[in-house]
């Protein structure tokens, strides 16, 4: 990854570079959406209301309560003079209430007109969310919130899957990205005609009520459905891109800091990725401005085609930034020694790394690398089949004489688990961090019980609370939680067995 | 002869000679421990769990219930962890505020180890003096932090408030108020034959077992091995300031006694020189975003706690929450060895070794 850096043309970027361009245009598509979304918000809101400002859910609620109150009060108000002048030309002749009756009545209709108006206001508010965000009915912000998140999780596992199914692809030996990018639209395509069909014919009545408030002048349901659900296409997208984006920059974000620490990369060279990536990114922007310009004018249901579209691009480029992701791993390895950054302990790391492959071999390493959020402290990444050799290494070398296991502890990283330890030497005064990956569908590691018998308790509690089995321990039991405890509550996926607990 | 038999003998969770909800099985035959059988976790509380749903700010006072009697040091080891990872500066008056806090709860928990540890081996009065000398302690870091106990004192970047008016002098005067009764205390118990007779020789280990076993603190320096991370991996301001590493090699619990003796008087020299340099007036806090956000990655880091090692890992999203915190908790670990101490020892030693390695339960079991 480091020799591609001078790569021209796009085909030529390197995956490294590829990845991280795909992960920032689609940020900035996303946040290009987002502000349109916001502009299109506020030009809606000055043609209904007297110009409000596109503000939150919570303060939107609070002005129009104000409002409301001061209208009523306004109202309340002409009321009374109103009634007074019908008083005073009335009483002569009937006088059929008294003042107080009187004032009571006009409170009354105040009020009821207050209520009226507030009713008619949260209409009008209930109109414009769904205008806005992808709710079919009338719900509570509450509710709406929790089937926000529903979709939203129901959605990610679909793009889950598809990711898969890509990444399957990729890793099958799929070069030619076009190929994957049409396929990949003609799936986007017939996904969003499918759920356009369903939202559509779901939500037809309630979309026709809150449509028909709102836009005064459209009377026929249909095609006030159609927008709704190309609304809701749209929603959809772009909720898809922001997190695929999200998703993807915080991967290129690290695999940037993990590139820059293994090979020390140019800081030149990830300014010139960023000045391209934001090129690219406001060109794309600027195509997507298009693209909603013409929707909005037409409201046709074309609009679908090109968010397919985007999302077809967007998932080419999941799949690409995942090929990376892949070759990547096996460039690091190879890329690691090229290690330039300066730390005290770099020589020590070096050290360790040449006398580990030295005597275990060349591979056994998985990585190594200075931790800087850690004092620096040297940090090698064992395979889980020479995690033990490697730490038997660590105690029992001369130059290592690692005697001392300061913490051993283990982390769920979804992916995998992760086993940490600590390690000191009180000879050469000097720390190394030991990490292993641990497969999470078989979780099982060396125990370095045998080693330090430090390793001991701390690998029970590891035991107890992820689940990863030590083999080798001497008593592999739980010992925080009782032995009947069921489930390992550490781990990210744990469900309380007993909800009482 | 009198023939024996084995036996099981259950001790805890309530026992008062184990100080929290300890339970330990032993095996007995006649009146030597043939086996021993810790049995830990009564007061788990899944702080690492919890802690998963927590801001960095909001961890802070659930440090406090770990070692219940040096919260101080629990405070800072997640607020060095995090400021570690973002890379901050702390303001020197706070850096001096917590180096004396710290300090202050060292001196107070050798205090309750040394009266409840005399207690636990038949020494009545020891108790009473070292209970007084402490709730004056309590009674300052009551005035800093607003609790006896619990402090939750410190923040990422600094400490919660500069303290009241007076309290460096009171500090100050604190200093040879409590090396005259230290003094007292080696004159009343130091030097006491029956004591010498309890502790002397009982629970040996060599510098090799001890590393082997992950100790760390006196349990550590009591075998000769001289290490302190306030001296060996200097953190906040502790290159600062002039004191001894108390060593011993003997590696039993008369040298475990002796070492945390002396901790107390070190810990006076560094009090001693903390309220003098620190700077009169000046900020507390360092300037730090209003939510915690330390960058992505992990961060470990240890310090000395009255019992040791403590060491705080963060594995960090990015996010105002941890992805997994996780402390390194001395007394955990310096557990670990009792059991291999209890074999072949009198059953009455039990209370000597067991009291002899200071653990806090609140602690071993997180």
């Amino acid at each position: 990854m480091t020799k591609e850096v001078d790569g021209q043309g796009e085909e030529n970027l390197s995956i490294e570079e590829q990845k991280k361009k795909a992960a920032a245009e689609a940020k900035a598509k996303a946040l290009e959406l987002a502000k349109q979304r916001k502009a299109e918000k506020e030009a809606q809101e000055k043609t209904e209301a007297p110009a409000e400002e596109p503000l939150s859910v919570e303060d939107q609620k609070k002005k129009a309560a104000a409002e409301a109150k001061a209208k009523a009060l306004e109202l309340a108000k002409q009321r009374k003079a109103e009634k007074d002048a019908q008083e005073k030309a009335e009483t002569p002749a009937e006088e059929p209430l008294s003042v107080e009756d009187q004032k009571k009545k006009a409170a009354a209709e105040a009020k009821a007109k207050a209520l009226e108006l507030a009713k008619q206001r949260r209409a009008e508010k209930e109109a414009q969310e769904k205008a806005e965000a992808p709710a079919e009915e009338p719900l509570s912000v509450e509710d709406q919130k929790k089937k926000a998140a529903a979709e939203a999780k129901a959605k990610a596992l679909e793009l889950a899957k598809q990711r898969k199914a890509e990444k399957e692809q990729a890793e099958a030996g799929v070069t030619s990205s076009i190929s994957t990018e049409d396929e990949d639209k003609e799936k986007a395509l017939a996904l969003a005609k499918a759920k356009a069909a369903a939202a559509a014919k779901a939500k037809a009545a309630a979309a026709a009520k809150a449509k028909m408030a709102r836009e005064a002048g459209q009377t026929d349901s249909e095609p006030a459905d159609e927008t709704e659900a190309s609304n809701d296409e749209k929603a959809l997208a772009a909720a898809k891109a922001k997190a695929a984006a999200a998703a993807k920059a915080k991967a290129a974000a690290a695999a940037k800091a993990k590139a820059m620490r293994e090979a020390g990369d140019g800081g030149d060279a990830a300014a010139d990725e960023k000045a391209k990536a934001i090129a690219a990114a406001k060109a794309k922007a600027a195509a997507a401005a298009k693209a909603r310009a013409s929707r909005d004018a037409g409201g046709e249901p074309a609009s679908d085609d090109e968010k397919a579209k985007a999302i077809a691009a967007a998932k080419a480029k999941a799949a690409a930034a995942a090929k990376a992701r892949a070759a990547g791993g096996t460039a690091k390895a190879e890329a690691e020694p090229a290690e330039t950054k300066p730390s005290p302990y770099q020589p020590m790391l070096d050290q360790y790394v040449a006398l580990i492959r030295e005597q275990l071999g060349a591979d056994v390493l998985e990585d190594a690398y200075i931790n800087k959020l850690s004092k620096d402290v040297p940090t090698l990444v064992a395979k889980s089949d020479t995690y033990y050799i490697i730490a038997e290494l660590l105690k029992t070398h001369d130059d290592l004489h690692f005697e001392y296991l300061s913490e051993s502890h283990g982390t769920d990283f979804k992916t995998h688990f992760e086993v940490y330890n600590y390690l000191y030497s009180y000879k050469n005064r000097r720390p190394v961090v030991l990490k292993a990956k641990v497969d999470r569908e078989k979780p099982e590691v060396a125990s370095l019980a045998p080693l330090w018998e430090g390793a001991n308790w701390p690998e029970r509690e590891t035991y107890d609370l992820l689940g990863i089995t030590f083999t080798n321990h001497p008593n592999m039991t739980r010992i925080m939680l009782p032995d009947d405890w069921v489930g390992h509550p550490l781990r990210k996926d744990y469900e309380p067995f007993d909800v009482e607990v | 002869m009198i023939r024996t038999e084995e036996m099981l003998l259950n001790v805890g969770p309530q026992h008062p000679s184990t100080h929290g909800v300890f339970r330990i099985v032993l095996k007995i035959d006649g009146e030597t421990i043939i086996e021993a059988k810790p049995v830990i976790g009564y007061l788990h509380r899944g702080t690492e769990k919890l802690a998963e749903d927590l801001q960095y700010t909001q961890i802070i006072p659930y440090t406090d219930r770990m070692d219940y009697l040096a919260a101080m040091t629990n405070n800072y080891v997640i607020c060095h962890a995090v400021e570690t990872m973002m890379n901050l500066e702390i303001p020197e008056r706070a850096e001096y505020l917590r180096v004396i806090v710290m300090e202050l709860g060292r001196v107070a928990s050798h205090l309750v180890w040394f009266g409840t540890y005399l207690l636990d081996i038949g020494a009545m009065s020891p108790f009473l003096y070292a209970f007084r000398e402490r709730e004056a302690i309590i009674n300052m870091l009551n005035e800093i932090s607003g609790a006896r106990l619990t402090f939750n004192y410190m923040r990422v970047g600094g400490v919660k408030w500069d303290a009241p008016d007076g309290w460096i002098e009171k500090v100050r005067g604190f200093v040879p108020y409590m090396r005259e009764q230290l003094a007292g205390y080696h004159d009343l118990v130091t030097g006491n034959e029956i004591f010498l007779n309890r502790v002397k020789g009982i629970g040996t280990y060599s510098a090799e077992e001890a590393l082997n076993y992950s100790l760390s603190g006196a349990n550590l320096r009591c075998t000769g091995v001289n290490w302190d991370l306030r001296k060996d991996e200097p953190y906040s301001i502790y290159n600062r300031f002039t004191f001894d590493v108390p060593v011993f090699s003997s590696g039993d619990a008369w040298a475990r006694y002796q070492c945390r003796m002396a901790e107390i008087e070190e810990s006076l020299k560094i009090l001693e020189q903390a309220v003098e340099q620190i700077p009169s007036e000046g900020t507390v806090m360092a300037k730090v975003p209003k939510i915690i956000k330390p960058p992505a990655g992990e961060g470990f880091v240890r310090i000395e706690s009255p019992r040791g090692e403590i060491g705080c890992y963060i594995a960090s999203e990015g996010k105002k929450e941890p992805y997994r915190l996780k402390f390194r908790r001395p007394s955990f670990y310096n557990l670990q060895i009792l059991p291999k101490l209890l074999v072949g020892e009198n059953i009455s030693n039990l209370i000597t070794i067991l009291g002899g390695i200071d653990i806090v339960l609140g602690e071993v079991d997180g």
